[in-house]
Protein backbone atom coordinates (compact mmCIF):
# COMPACT_ATOMS: atom_id res chain seq x y z
CA UNK A 1 0.00 0.00 0.00
CA UNK A 2 1.28 3.48 -0.79
CA UNK A 3 1.40 5.22 2.56
CA UNK A 4 0.70 8.67 2.52
CA UNK A 5 3.35 10.25 4.51
CA UNK A 6 1.36 12.19 7.53
CA UNK A 7 1.85 15.98 7.45
CA UNK A 8 2.45 15.73 11.36
CA UNK A 9 5.77 13.44 11.11
CA UNK A 10 6.96 15.17 7.89
CA UNK A 11 7.19 18.67 9.15
CA UNK A 12 8.82 17.19 12.23
CA UNK A 13 11.40 15.54 10.37
CA UNK A 14 11.96 18.14 7.97
CA UNK A 15 11.67 21.31 10.85
CA UNK A 16 15.33 20.90 11.45
CA UNK A 17 16.51 21.90 7.93
CA UNK A 18 13.84 24.27 7.20
CA UNK A 19 12.69 25.54 10.20
CA UNK A 20 9.28 28.26 10.02
CA UNK A 21 9.49 27.15 6.31
CA UNK A 22 6.75 25.15 6.18
CA UNK A 23 3.42 23.74 7.92
CA UNK A 24 1.19 21.21 8.13
CA UNK A 25 -2.44 21.94 5.96
CA UNK A 26 -4.55 18.93 6.44
CA UNK A 27 -3.56 15.33 7.78
CA UNK A 28 -2.00 14.65 4.77
CA UNK A 29 -0.86 17.85 2.96
CA UNK A 30 2.21 20.08 4.10
CA UNK A 31 1.89 23.80 3.32
CA UNK A 32 5.35 25.26 1.74
CA UNK A 33 6.54 28.91 1.61
CA UNK A 34 6.41 29.77 -2.42
CA UNK A 35 10.63 30.78 -2.08
CA UNK A 36 11.51 27.62 -0.38
CA UNK A 37 9.63 25.05 -2.90
CA UNK A 38 12.29 24.27 -4.86
CA UNK A 39 14.98 23.51 -1.85
CA UNK A 40 12.14 21.30 0.08
CA UNK A 41 11.66 19.15 -3.51
CA UNK A 42 15.39 19.21 -4.32
CA UNK A 43 15.81 17.68 -0.29
CA UNK A 44 13.06 15.26 -0.49
CA UNK A 45 13.66 14.18 -4.06
CA UNK A 46 17.87 13.54 -3.50
CA UNK A 47 17.39 12.36 0.48
CA UNK A 48 17.30 8.38 0.95
CA UNK A 49 15.15 8.13 3.22
CA UNK A 50 12.64 10.17 1.27
CA UNK A 51 13.69 9.66 -2.39
CA UNK A 52 10.51 11.19 -3.58
CA UNK A 53 11.88 10.37 -7.48
CA UNK A 54 7.97 9.75 -9.12
CA UNK A 55 6.14 12.83 -10.28
CA UNK A 56 2.59 12.33 -10.38
CA UNK A 57 0.73 15.27 -10.58
CA UNK A 58 0.90 19.04 -9.76
CA UNK A 59 -2.81 21.27 -10.10
CA UNK A 60 -3.90 23.75 -9.15
CA UNK A 61 -7.44 25.10 -7.46
CA UNK A 62 -8.65 29.01 -6.48
CA UNK A 63 -9.87 30.02 -3.10
CA UNK A 64 -10.23 33.63 -4.21
CA UNK A 65 -7.85 35.00 -1.48
CA UNK A 66 -5.30 32.86 -2.85
CA UNK A 67 -4.02 30.24 -5.69
CA UNK A 68 -3.31 26.41 -4.03
CA UNK A 69 -1.11 24.46 -5.61
CA UNK A 70 -0.72 20.77 -5.36
CA UNK A 71 2.24 18.24 -6.12
CA UNK A 72 1.75 14.89 -5.50
CA UNK A 73 4.76 13.00 -5.40
CA UNK A 74 5.83 9.59 -4.56
CA UNK A 75 8.95 6.80 -4.08
CA UNK A 76 9.15 4.00 -6.13
CA UNK A 77 11.66 2.83 -3.37
CA UNK A 78 9.67 3.21 -0.72
CA UNK A 79 6.31 3.08 -2.06
CA UNK A 80 5.26 6.39 0.36
CA UNK A 81 3.73 9.61 -1.51
CA UNK A 82 3.21 13.19 0.03
CA UNK A 83 1.07 15.86 -1.37
CA UNK A 84 2.63 19.24 -0.84
CA UNK A 85 0.59 23.10 -1.51
CA UNK A 86 1.90 25.81 -2.09
CA UNK A 87 0.08 29.02 -1.95
CA UNK A 88 0.46 32.39 -4.11
CA UNK A 89 -1.63 35.41 -2.50
CA UNK A 90 -0.50 38.04 -5.08
CA UNK A 91 -3.81 37.51 -7.54
CA UNK A 92 -2.54 40.17 -9.73
CA UNK A 93 0.53 38.07 -10.66
CA UNK A 94 0.80 34.93 -9.01
CA UNK A 95 4.24 33.05 -9.49
CA UNK A 96 6.10 29.60 -7.99
CA UNK A 97 9.09 28.30 -8.94
CA UNK A 98 9.65 25.54 -11.48
CA UNK A 99 10.28 22.00 -10.35
CA UNK A 100 10.51 21.17 -14.27
CA UNK A 101 14.85 21.28 -13.14
CA UNK A 102 13.99 18.27 -11.15
CA UNK A 103 10.93 16.39 -12.75
CA UNK A 104 10.62 16.77 -16.16
CA UNK A 105 7.36 15.10 -15.96
CA UNK A 106 5.96 18.44 -14.52
CA UNK A 107 6.98 19.91 -17.70
CA UNK A 108 3.25 20.14 -19.38
CA UNK A 109 1.68 19.87 -16.10
CA UNK A 110 3.00 23.45 -15.22
CA UNK A 111 2.05 24.54 -18.74
CA UNK A 112 -1.60 23.51 -17.88
CA UNK A 113 -2.05 25.06 -14.83
CA UNK A 114 -0.55 28.66 -16.22
CA UNK A 115 -2.45 27.94 -19.51
CA UNK A 116 -5.87 27.56 -17.21
CA UNK A 117 -4.71 29.34 -13.74
CA UNK A 118 -2.68 31.95 -14.69
CA UNK A 119 0.12 31.17 -12.40
CA UNK A 120 3.51 31.73 -13.36
CA UNK A 121 6.08 28.60 -12.86
CA UNK A 122 9.23 30.96 -12.63
CA UNK A 123 12.14 29.00 -14.33
CA UNK A 124 10.04 26.81 -16.82
CA UNK A 125 11.99 26.66 -19.79
CA UNK A 126 9.37 27.24 -22.08
CA UNK A 127 6.23 28.15 -20.38
CA UNK A 128 3.15 28.91 -22.66
CA UNK A 129 -0.11 27.73 -23.11
CA UNK A 130 -1.08 24.32 -24.05
CA UNK A 131 -4.37 23.63 -24.39
CA UNK A 132 -6.03 26.77 -24.82
CA UNK A 133 -4.85 28.79 -27.85
CA UNK A 134 -2.27 32.18 -28.00
CA UNK A 135 -4.21 34.94 -27.20
CA UNK A 136 -7.18 33.49 -25.64
CA UNK A 137 -8.28 35.89 -22.89
CA UNK A 138 -8.37 35.07 -19.34
CA UNK A 139 -7.80 31.97 -17.26
CA UNK A 140 -10.90 29.33 -17.25
CA UNK A 141 -10.08 27.79 -14.28
CA UNK A 142 -10.12 30.64 -11.62
CA UNK A 143 -13.29 30.63 -10.43
CA UNK A 144 -13.66 35.17 -11.17
CA UNK A 145 -13.64 33.86 -15.05
CA UNK A 146 -16.68 34.90 -16.77
CA UNK A 147 -17.37 33.88 -20.26
CA UNK B 1 30.11 13.51 -53.15
CA UNK B 2 28.89 15.27 -50.26
CA UNK B 3 25.30 16.62 -50.07
CA UNK B 4 24.73 19.25 -47.59
CA UNK B 5 21.66 19.29 -45.74
CA UNK B 6 19.85 21.84 -43.66
CA UNK B 7 17.17 20.86 -41.08
CA UNK B 8 13.40 21.46 -42.29
CA UNK B 9 10.38 21.57 -40.15
CA UNK B 10 7.21 18.98 -40.85
CA UNK B 11 3.50 19.32 -39.16
CA UNK B 12 2.17 15.66 -38.23
CA UNK B 13 -1.74 15.97 -37.83
CA UNK B 14 -3.35 17.20 -36.48
CA UNK B 15 -5.68 14.92 -38.45
CA UNK B 16 -3.25 12.38 -39.59
CA UNK B 17 -4.06 8.93 -39.17
CA UNK B 18 -0.98 8.12 -37.34
CA UNK B 19 -1.83 10.71 -34.90
CA UNK B 20 -4.78 8.82 -32.87
CA UNK B 21 -7.04 11.77 -33.02
CA UNK B 22 -6.29 15.42 -33.19
CA UNK B 23 -2.79 16.11 -32.52
CA UNK B 24 -0.53 17.65 -34.26
CA UNK B 25 3.59 17.06 -33.66
CA UNK B 26 6.05 19.66 -35.13
CA UNK B 27 8.98 17.52 -35.94
CA UNK B 28 12.68 18.57 -37.12
CA UNK B 29 14.12 16.47 -39.43
CA UNK B 30 17.35 16.28 -40.95
CA UNK B 31 16.58 14.67 -44.20
CA UNK B 32 14.94 11.33 -42.72
CA UNK B 33 16.11 11.97 -39.00
CA UNK B 34 13.92 13.40 -36.66
CA UNK B 35 16.62 16.20 -34.70
CA UNK B 36 13.56 17.13 -32.16
CA UNK B 37 9.79 17.44 -31.95
CA UNK B 38 7.72 19.71 -30.25
CA UNK B 39 4.35 18.51 -29.13
CA UNK B 40 1.10 20.72 -29.91
CA UNK B 41 -1.59 20.01 -28.13
CA UNK B 42 -5.66 21.18 -27.28
CA UNK B 43 -7.75 20.28 -30.47
CA UNK B 44 -9.75 18.51 -28.21
CA UNK B 45 -9.53 20.74 -25.24
CA UNK B 46 -13.68 20.68 -23.86
CA UNK B 47 -13.46 22.26 -20.97
CA UNK B 48 -14.30 19.19 -18.62
CA UNK B 49 -12.08 20.11 -15.33
CA UNK B 50 -14.38 23.53 -15.35
CA UNK B 51 -17.69 21.82 -16.67
CA UNK B 52 -17.24 19.42 -13.55
CA UNK B 53 -17.59 22.40 -11.35
CA UNK B 54 -21.04 23.44 -12.80
CA UNK B 55 -22.59 19.75 -12.25
CA UNK B 56 -23.60 17.79 -9.38
CA UNK B 57 -21.41 14.53 -8.54
CA UNK B 58 -23.42 12.10 -9.91
CA UNK B 59 -23.94 14.76 -12.96
CA UNK B 60 -20.13 14.85 -13.59
CA UNK B 61 -19.94 10.94 -13.97
CA UNK B 62 -20.89 11.04 -18.06
CA UNK B 63 -18.42 14.16 -18.58
CA UNK B 64 -15.64 11.29 -17.07
CA UNK B 65 -16.51 8.79 -19.97
CA UNK B 66 -15.95 11.41 -22.51
CA UNK B 67 -12.23 11.61 -21.13
CA UNK B 68 -10.52 8.75 -22.29
CA UNK B 69 -13.28 6.95 -24.50
CA UNK B 70 -11.75 4.29 -24.97
CA UNK B 71 -12.14 3.24 -21.65
CA UNK B 72 -15.46 5.08 -20.09
CA UNK B 73 -16.19 2.66 -17.00
CA UNK B 74 -12.69 3.01 -16.27
CA UNK B 75 -13.02 6.44 -16.20
CA UNK B 76 -16.32 5.98 -14.45
CA UNK B 77 -14.75 4.10 -11.84
CA UNK B 78 -11.76 6.30 -11.02
CA UNK B 79 -13.56 9.20 -10.63
CA UNK B 80 -16.12 7.72 -7.96
CA UNK B 81 -13.35 6.26 -6.34
CA UNK B 82 -12.47 9.79 -5.39
CA UNK B 83 -15.73 10.78 -4.66
CA UNK B 84 -16.64 7.82 -2.18
CA UNK B 85 -13.34 8.60 -0.07
CA UNK B 86 -14.36 11.90 0.39
CA UNK B 87 -17.38 11.32 1.41
CA UNK B 88 -16.77 8.35 3.17
CA UNK B 89 -19.22 5.76 1.13
CA UNK B 90 -18.99 2.23 1.38
CA UNK B 91 -19.55 0.23 -1.38
CA UNK B 92 -21.35 -3.07 -1.27
CA UNK B 93 -19.28 -6.58 -2.09
CA UNK B 94 -21.15 -7.21 -4.97
CA UNK B 95 -20.06 -4.21 -6.85
CA UNK B 96 -17.04 -4.36 -6.20
CA UNK B 97 -16.67 -7.63 -7.90
CA UNK B 98 -18.44 -6.10 -10.82
CA UNK B 99 -16.34 -3.16 -10.94
CA UNK B 100 -13.45 -5.99 -10.94
CA UNK B 101 -14.68 -7.11 -13.93
CA UNK B 102 -15.41 -4.34 -15.72
CA UNK B 103 -12.06 -2.41 -15.21
CA UNK B 104 -10.25 -5.76 -16.57
CA UNK B 105 -12.81 -6.16 -19.72
CA UNK B 106 -12.16 -2.53 -20.83
CA UNK B 107 -8.17 -3.10 -20.41
CA UNK B 108 -8.30 -5.89 -22.70
CA UNK B 109 -10.47 -3.99 -24.90
CA UNK B 110 -7.79 -0.92 -24.33
CA UNK B 111 -4.67 -3.16 -25.40
CA UNK B 112 -6.67 -4.86 -28.42
CA UNK B 113 -7.08 -1.35 -29.38
CA UNK B 114 -3.29 -0.41 -28.30
CA UNK B 115 -1.57 -3.16 -30.29
CA UNK B 116 -3.90 -3.45 -33.09
CA UNK B 117 -2.84 0.39 -33.79
CA UNK B 118 0.78 -0.15 -32.98
CA UNK B 119 1.01 -2.37 -35.55
CA UNK B 120 -0.84 -0.08 -37.81
CA UNK B 121 1.27 2.27 -37.59
CA UNK B 122 4.56 -0.47 -38.10
CA UNK B 123 2.78 -1.05 -41.55
CA UNK B 124 0.74 -4.23 -40.71
CA UNK B 125 -2.44 -1.98 -42.18
CA UNK B 126 -5.97 -3.72 -41.16
CA UNK B 127 -5.59 -7.51 -40.80
CA UNK B 128 -3.85 -7.59 -37.48
CA UNK B 129 -5.73 -4.46 -36.02
CA UNK B 130 -9.05 -5.53 -36.70
CA UNK B 131 -8.23 -9.09 -35.93
CA UNK B 132 -8.34 -7.87 -32.49
CA UNK B 133 -11.47 -5.33 -32.89
CA UNK B 134 -13.25 -8.31 -33.67
CA UNK B 135 -12.06 -9.32 -29.88
CA UNK B 136 -12.92 -5.76 -28.92
CA UNK B 137 -16.49 -5.95 -30.54
CA UNK B 138 -17.50 -8.53 -27.80
CA UNK B 139 -16.22 -7.14 -25.06
CA UNK B 140 -18.49 -4.19 -26.01
CA UNK B 141 -21.10 -6.93 -26.30
CA UNK B 142 -20.52 -7.83 -22.88
CA UNK B 143 -20.77 -4.18 -21.79
CA UNK B 144 -23.80 -3.47 -23.79
CA UNK B 145 -25.62 -6.13 -21.68
CA UNK B 146 -24.43 -3.94 -18.95
CA UNK B 147 -25.85 -0.73 -18.94
CA UNK B 148 -27.25 -0.93 -22.84
CA UNK B 149 -24.56 1.54 -24.42
CA UNK B 150 -21.64 0.44 -25.67
CA UNK B 151 -19.19 3.47 -25.65
CA UNK B 152 -19.93 6.15 -22.89
CA UNK B 153 -21.86 3.39 -20.27
CA UNK B 154 -22.47 5.72 -17.67
CA UNK B 155 -21.95 2.63 -15.87
CA UNK B 156 -20.45 2.89 -12.65
CA UNK B 157 -22.44 5.03 -9.56
CA UNK B 158 -20.84 6.77 -6.67
CA UNK B 159 -21.39 4.13 -4.02
CA UNK B 160 -21.32 1.10 -6.49
CA UNK B 161 -22.84 0.57 -10.30
CA UNK B 162 -26.17 1.85 -11.99
CA UNK B 163 -27.90 -1.95 -11.88
CA UNK B 164 -27.79 -5.08 -11.34
CA UNK B 165 -25.72 -7.41 -14.18
CA UNK B 166 -28.39 -9.43 -16.09
CA UNK B 167 -28.58 -13.22 -15.17
CA UNK B 168 -26.96 -13.91 -18.88
CA UNK B 169 -23.64 -11.52 -18.24
CA UNK B 170 -21.53 -14.25 -16.26
CA UNK B 171 -22.27 -16.89 -17.86
CA UNK B 172 -21.06 -14.46 -21.43
CA UNK B 173 -17.92 -13.66 -19.75
CA UNK B 174 -17.27 -16.86 -18.87
CA UNK B 175 -17.78 -17.95 -22.64
CA UNK B 176 -15.83 -15.03 -23.69
CA UNK B 177 -12.69 -15.60 -21.44
CA UNK B 178 -11.06 -19.36 -23.15
CA UNK B 179 -12.17 -17.74 -26.69
CA UNK B 180 -10.01 -14.91 -26.00
CA UNK B 181 -6.99 -16.95 -24.49
CA UNK B 182 -6.66 -19.15 -27.33
CA UNK B 183 -6.96 -16.48 -30.15
CA UNK B 184 -4.10 -14.59 -28.02
CA UNK B 185 -2.00 -17.48 -27.97
CA UNK B 186 -2.47 -17.73 -31.79
CA UNK B 187 -2.26 -14.13 -32.70
CA UNK B 188 1.11 -13.79 -30.29
CA UNK B 189 2.45 -16.94 -31.86
CA UNK B 190 2.02 -15.02 -35.63
CA UNK B 191 3.71 -11.88 -34.59
CA UNK B 192 6.45 -12.74 -32.17
CA UNK B 193 8.39 -14.28 -34.88
CA UNK B 194 7.16 -12.05 -37.33
CA UNK B 195 10.54 -10.56 -38.94
CA UNK B 196 8.78 -7.29 -40.20
CA UNK B 197 7.80 -6.90 -36.53
CA UNK B 198 10.79 -7.85 -34.97
CA UNK B 199 13.46 -4.92 -37.29
CA UNK B 200 10.07 -2.32 -36.92
CA UNK B 201 10.11 -2.62 -32.98
CA UNK B 202 12.72 -4.22 -31.16
CA UNK B 203 15.30 -1.90 -30.27
CA UNK B 204 13.20 0.68 -31.69
CA UNK B 205 12.62 4.13 -29.23
CA UNK B 206 13.97 3.02 -25.73
CA UNK B 207 13.08 4.51 -22.96
CA UNK B 208 15.35 4.50 -19.96
CA UNK B 209 13.76 3.57 -16.84
CA UNK B 210 15.25 6.18 -15.28
CA UNK B 211 13.77 8.68 -17.14
CA UNK B 212 10.96 6.86 -17.45
CA UNK B 213 10.79 7.82 -13.73
CA UNK B 214 11.61 11.09 -13.92
CA UNK B 215 8.82 12.24 -16.99
CA UNK B 216 6.14 10.50 -14.54
CA UNK B 217 5.61 7.73 -16.71
CA UNK B 218 3.22 4.77 -15.93
CA UNK B 219 1.19 1.84 -16.89
CA UNK B 220 2.89 -1.14 -19.52
CA UNK B 221 4.90 1.93 -21.09
CA UNK B 222 6.90 1.86 -17.56
CA UNK B 223 6.44 -1.75 -17.10
CA UNK B 224 8.32 -2.40 -20.23
CA UNK B 225 11.12 0.16 -19.11
CA UNK B 226 11.59 -2.68 -16.50
CA UNK B 227 9.53 -0.41 -13.81
CA UNK B 228 7.69 -2.98 -11.70
CA UNK B 229 4.82 -0.73 -10.46
CA UNK B 230 1.21 -1.34 -10.66
CA UNK B 231 -1.35 0.58 -8.41
CA UNK B 232 -3.59 -3.04 -8.46
CA UNK B 233 -0.36 -3.89 -5.89
CA UNK B 234 1.64 -0.94 -4.93
CA UNK B 235 -1.76 0.78 -3.61
CA UNK B 236 -4.89 -1.48 -3.77
CA UNK B 237 -7.95 -0.10 -4.21
CA UNK B 238 -11.01 -1.97 -4.20
CA UNK B 239 -10.66 -5.69 -3.82
CA UNK B 240 -7.92 -6.00 -6.11
CA UNK B 241 -5.68 -8.04 -3.27
CA UNK B 242 -8.06 -10.64 -3.07
CA UNK B 243 -7.09 -11.66 -6.60
CA UNK B 244 -3.76 -13.56 -7.64
CA UNK B 245 -1.90 -12.09 -10.37
CA UNK B 246 1.24 -11.44 -12.36
CA UNK B 247 2.44 -7.79 -12.93
CA UNK B 248 4.43 -8.66 -16.37
CA UNK B 249 7.00 -6.39 -17.07
CA UNK B 250 9.88 -6.62 -19.66
CA UNK B 251 13.34 -5.05 -19.46
CA UNK B 252 14.27 -3.21 -22.75
CA UNK B 253 12.30 -0.47 -23.04
CA UNK B 254 11.25 -0.66 -26.49
CA UNK B 255 8.39 -0.35 -28.68
CA UNK B 256 8.28 -4.59 -28.96
CA UNK B 257 8.34 -4.67 -25.05
CA UNK B 258 5.68 -2.68 -24.56
CA UNK B 259 3.62 -4.90 -27.44
CA UNK B 260 4.97 -7.91 -24.93
CA UNK B 261 3.67 -6.50 -22.01
CA UNK B 262 -0.05 -5.56 -23.26
CA UNK B 263 0.00 -9.56 -24.54
CA UNK B 264 0.60 -10.56 -21.40
CA UNK B 265 -1.06 -7.90 -19.38
CA UNK B 266 -4.32 -9.49 -21.41
CA UNK B 267 -3.86 -12.60 -20.17
CA UNK B 268 -3.38 -11.57 -16.12
CA UNK B 269 -6.96 -9.70 -16.63
CA UNK B 270 -8.51 -12.54 -18.03
CA UNK B 271 -7.15 -14.58 -14.98
CA UNK B 272 -8.44 -12.30 -12.48
CA UNK B 273 -11.88 -12.23 -14.44
CA UNK B 274 -12.21 -15.86 -13.79
CA UNK B 275 -11.09 -15.85 -10.41
CA UNK B 276 -14.27 -12.37 -9.59
CA UNK B 277 -16.53 -14.42 -11.35
CA UNK B 278 -16.15 -17.87 -9.66
CA UNK B 279 -16.71 -15.77 -5.93
CA UNK B 280 -19.19 -13.27 -6.88
CA UNK B 281 -21.06 -13.00 -3.90
CA UNK B 282 -25.07 -11.94 -4.07
CA UNK B 283 -25.98 -8.83 -2.39
CA UNK B 284 -26.91 -4.94 -2.92
CA UNK B 285 -25.08 -3.44 -6.02
CA UNK B 286 -25.67 -0.01 -4.67
CA UNK B 287 -24.93 1.69 -1.29
CA UNK B 288 -27.99 3.86 -0.34
CA UNK B 289 -26.57 7.06 -1.46
CA UNK B 290 -28.61 9.79 -3.08
CA UNK B 291 -28.47 11.49 -6.56
CA UNK B 292 -27.69 14.72 -4.62
CA UNK B 293 -24.80 14.11 -2.08
CA UNK B 294 -22.86 16.62 -0.18
CA UNK B 295 -19.43 15.66 0.69
CA UNK B 296 -18.12 16.79 3.95
CA UNK B 297 -15.42 19.96 2.98
CA UNK B 298 -12.01 18.46 2.08
CA UNK B 299 -10.00 17.19 -0.49
CA UNK B 300 -9.89 13.30 -1.79
CA UNK B 301 -7.23 12.03 -4.51
CA UNK B 302 -8.52 8.78 -5.76
CA UNK B 303 -6.53 6.90 -8.20
CA UNK B 304 -6.19 3.23 -10.28
CA UNK B 305 -4.47 1.33 -12.66
CA UNK B 306 -6.29 2.34 -16.03
CA UNK B 307 -5.23 0.53 -18.57
CA UNK B 308 -2.83 3.01 -19.64
CA UNK B 309 -1.55 3.75 -16.20
CA UNK B 310 -2.25 5.91 -13.14
CA UNK B 311 -5.82 7.38 -13.63
CA UNK B 312 -6.15 9.92 -10.70
CA UNK B 313 -8.78 12.46 -9.66
CA UNK B 314 -8.32 14.68 -7.09
CA UNK B 315 -11.83 15.93 -5.79
CA UNK B 316 -11.94 19.38 -3.66
CA UNK B 317 -15.77 19.58 -1.51
CA UNK B 318 -16.91 23.00 0.10
CA UNK B 319 -19.90 20.88 1.19
CA UNK B 320 -22.03 21.96 -1.56
CA UNK B 321 -24.04 19.60 -4.58
CA UNK B 322 -21.20 20.30 -7.30
CA UNK B 323 -17.13 20.00 -6.27
CA UNK B 324 -15.35 22.70 -5.66
CA UNK B 325 -12.67 21.55 -8.26
CA UNK B 326 -11.91 18.52 -10.09
CA UNK B 327 -8.93 17.62 -11.47
CA UNK B 328 -7.44 15.24 -13.85
CA UNK B 329 -4.32 13.43 -13.53
CA UNK B 330 -4.59 12.13 -17.07
CA UNK B 331 -2.58 9.42 -18.18
CA UNK B 332 -2.22 9.82 -21.54
CA UNK B 333 -1.35 13.08 -21.15
CA UNK B 334 1.43 12.41 -19.36
CA UNK B 335 2.89 9.56 -20.89
CA UNK B 336 3.78 12.06 -23.29
CA UNK B 337 6.00 13.84 -21.47
CA UNK B 338 9.00 11.32 -22.82
CA UNK B 339 8.28 11.40 -26.39
CA UNK B 340 10.67 13.77 -26.69
CA UNK B 341 13.51 11.97 -25.63
CA UNK B 342 11.83 8.91 -27.15
CA UNK B 343 12.16 9.67 -31.07
CA UNK B 344 15.20 12.07 -30.93
CA UNK B 345 17.53 10.73 -33.38
CA UNK B 346 14.92 7.73 -35.02
CA UNK B 347 13.71 7.89 -38.33
CA UNK B 348 10.20 9.53 -39.63
CA UNK B 349 8.75 5.95 -40.13
CA UNK B 350 9.88 5.40 -36.02
CA UNK B 351 8.22 8.14 -35.03
CA UNK B 352 5.29 7.02 -35.92
CA UNK B 353 5.53 3.81 -34.17
CA UNK B 354 7.49 4.94 -30.84
CA UNK B 355 4.37 7.42 -31.06
CA UNK B 356 1.44 4.64 -31.45
CA UNK B 357 3.20 2.61 -28.90
CA UNK B 358 2.72 5.01 -26.37
CA UNK B 359 -0.96 4.38 -26.54
CA UNK B 360 -2.55 7.72 -25.79
CA UNK B 361 -6.38 8.60 -26.05
CA UNK B 362 -6.74 12.63 -27.04
CA UNK B 363 -9.83 13.31 -25.31
CA UNK B 364 -7.56 12.56 -22.08
CA UNK B 365 -5.20 14.52 -23.35
CA UNK B 366 -6.93 17.97 -23.96
CA UNK B 367 -9.67 16.92 -21.59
Amino acid sequence: MTAVLPAKDLVTRLSGVFAGKLEEAGRDSVLVRADALLEVAAYLKNTAGFAFDYFNMVTAADYYQYFEVVYHLTSTRHNHSVFIKVRCHNRANPSVPSVVPLWQGADFQEREVFDLFGIRFEGHPDLKRIVLWEGFDGYPLRKDWNR
Amino acid sequence: MTFSTEPFVLNFGPLHPSTHGVFRIKATLDGEVVLDIEPVFGYLHRGIEKLMEERTYTGGIPLTDRLDYVNSMTNNFAYCLAVEKLGGIKVPERAEYIRVIIAELQRIGNHCLAVGAMLNDAGALGTPFFYLWRQREKIYDLLEMLCGQRLMNNYVRIGGVSQDIPAEFLPAVMKFVPQLRSFLDEYDFFLMQNEILLARAKGVGILPPEVAINCGISGPVARASGIKRDLRRDDPYSIYQRFEFEIPTCEEGDCYARYRVRIAEMLQSLHIIVQAAQSMPPGATKADVPHLIRPPAGEAYGHIEGPKGELGFYVVSDNSIAPYRCHVRATSFINLSALRQMVRGWKVADLIIIFGSIDITMGEVDR
